[in-house]
């Protein structure tokens, strides 16, 4: 997750989990954590609890989250993202993301659930407030970048 | 006795960029403590002013989160790893 220029890439499975974590969770925001390895490659993503119950804000359960730090650590890996669902707008961080973003070197991805038969999936850093775009690369299947 | 503490990225500024650090103590307290001698930012970070935990910070005393123990009360009969980890939020 160091590269600040070459895009992240995204396994299908990964993909998979979470736009399929965002679909269960709707109309509630879904969140999840992402494990890389320390090759920068991203490696598993862990669906989670979102403790707010809501459509407007997400709370990863503390305990859910040192759950995948154990096993992300066990496998040699670290956390090095969150993701989360947008049930009503863009797959872009709002305010309250920016506000609460608190590891600026993780990758913070969005599931934009405007279009349930297209959602888009995109990623960011947050650091200092500021938001910086990383493009994401999908496997060439069928799903890239949308369902 | 010494713990190893666990820090989140954004706390590891207050400790010199160490994302790891130890203390002494025999309760969770008691080690946030001795790392605030130390680390008088990380110390602010740990603990709110009136010496509890902030909402947003989870302390977990080797894989159990310490509000299910006995808070910052909560003995440590051996060395231990403490892991610290923010609440990750949005909206």
């Amino acid at each position: 997750m160091s590269d600040e220029h070459s895009s992240i890439h995204v396994p299908d499975r990964i993909h998979q989990v979470m736009v399929s974590h965002a679909r269960h969770c709707y109309p509630e925001e879904a969140c999840g954590l992402l494990a890389g390895d320390p090759d920068g490659r991203l490696t598993k993503a862990y669906p989670l609890t979102n403790l707010a119950q809501s459509s407007v804000n997400y709370v990863i359960d503390p305990a859910e989250h040192f759950g995948a730090l154990r096993h992300a650590e066990s496998k040699g890996w670290e956390l090095v993202g969150v993701f989360h669902s947008h049930t009503h707008s863009p797959a872009y961080p709002s305010p309250t993301d920016v506000a609460l973003a608190v590891e600026p070197d993780w990758l913070y991805v969005l599931v934009g659930m405007e279009r349930m038969d297209s959602l888009s999936v995109r990623g960011y850093r947050i650091r200092d407030h500021r938001i910086t775009e990383k493009t994401l690369s999908f496997d060439p299947t069928p799903r890239r970048n949308a369902t | 006795m010494t713990h190893t503490i666990r820090l989140p990225t954004l706390f590891r500024l207050h400790a010199g960029g160490d994302a790891s650090v130890t203390a002494r103590g025999a309760t969770v307290g008691e080690a946030f403590s001795d790392l605030g001698k130390r680390y008088p930012g990380l110390a602010r970070q740990l603990l709110d002013p009136d010496g509890s935990v902030p909402v947003f910070v989870n302390v977990f005393l080797n894989d159990e989160d310490i509000r299910y123990l006995e808070g910052l009360d909560t003995p440590i009969s051996e060395p231990s790893e403490i892991t610290i980890l923010p609440s990750v939020a949005g909206g």
